[in-house]
């Protein structure tokens, strides 16, 4: 009762996007399968839509949320070319992980 | 009330992402993203942000993870990824050791900015609540201060479908192997 009683403060807000962030970095180091790291990807822009809605509700900023447009923006664009070059990848390498994507390499 | 809005969705958000950097099968991690996305969304409408949250569904749940899914689907890519291997020596350890510290030094830096008064720097782009929707809002600060930036994305999003086309078709004169191996390389 005591602590579903308060309203939650931004910072709530902020240390769940932090905890967003490091889930989505940590996952983005592990795995290999490119299909998942681009969904980790998503999980940190979505951690930072979370602390710019949090900052914008607590400073009562219009800004904010417009970021957050831009970042949406951004995201949509940003999958839709990966998964072009992934789909170019694996069409040539069937089953292909990033470690196995190491043609550049000197 | 607000507390329990803030729980679940809090439980949404992690469930979801831990779903997604831990399950093995990629469809099994498109759908935790999916859970995530609507978490996110829960918790953009307890911060009085409709239209962000009508938007994070249609665009996040509803365009980007059907893509990801498609591409799954299309490519049968769905093997189960071996979580076992490890290719690189103490990769494991090390990314968590960095995500460990990641995370301490947000905490930090939340905490040390004090809490509320995050910055103490007040609204410098016009107020958020109004008494208007926030789609009216979002418009007006949209089409007047960021207006060069609106019509940017607008190129941005042409070149990205260009490039896509580019990338996703088959050149010319090779002959359609399918997509199970192409004997060139």
């Amino acid at each position: 009762m005591s602590v579903l009683a308060v309203a939650p403060t931004p910072t709530w807000y902020l240390l769940l996007g932090a905890a967003l962030f490091t889930i989505g970095g940590v996952g983005l180091l592990v795995r290999r399968n490119p299909l998942v790291m681009f969904m980790c990807i998503e999980l940190m822009l979505n951690a930072v839509n979370l602390s710019f809605v949090a900052f914008s509700h607590a400073l009562d900023d219009r800004s904010g949320q417009t970021a957050v447009f831009f970042v949406l923006v951004v995201a949509a664009a940003e999958v839709v070319v990966g998964l072009a070059i992934i789909v170019a990848i694996l069409r040539r390498k069937p089953g292909a992980t990033a470690d196995d994507i190491a043609m550049m390499k000197g | 009330m607000e507390a329990v809005v803030f729980i679940v969705g809090a439980v949404m958000v992690l469930a979801g992402a831990l779903g997604v950097v831990l399950r093995a099968k990629p469809v099994h991690c498109a759908l935790s993203l999916v859970l995530t996305l609507f978490g996110i969304a829960v918790l953009f409408i307890a911060q009085d942000a409709n239209f962000l949250a009508a938007v994070q569904v249609i665009v996040y749940a509803g365009a980007i993870v059907v893509l990801l899914l498609f591409v799954i689907m299309l490519l049968g890519v769905d093997r189960t990824e071996d979580l076992e291997i490890d290719e690189l020596r103490g990769q494991r350890p090390i990314a968590a050791a960095i995500g460990v510290v990641a995370l301490g030094l947000i905490v930090m830096a939340v905490f040390a900015a004090g809490g509320r008064r995050v910055t103490g720097q007040k609204a410098v782009s016009g107020a958020l609540a109004t008494g208007e929707p926030d789609i009216n809002v979002l418009a007006k600060s949209l089409f007047s201060d960021y207006v060069f930036a609106f019509e940017l994305t607008s190129l941005l999003l042409v070149i990205a479908v260009l490039g896509t086309v580019m990338l996703a078709r088959r050149p010319k004169g090779r002959v359609d192997t399918g997509d199970k191996q192409d004997v060139n390389t």
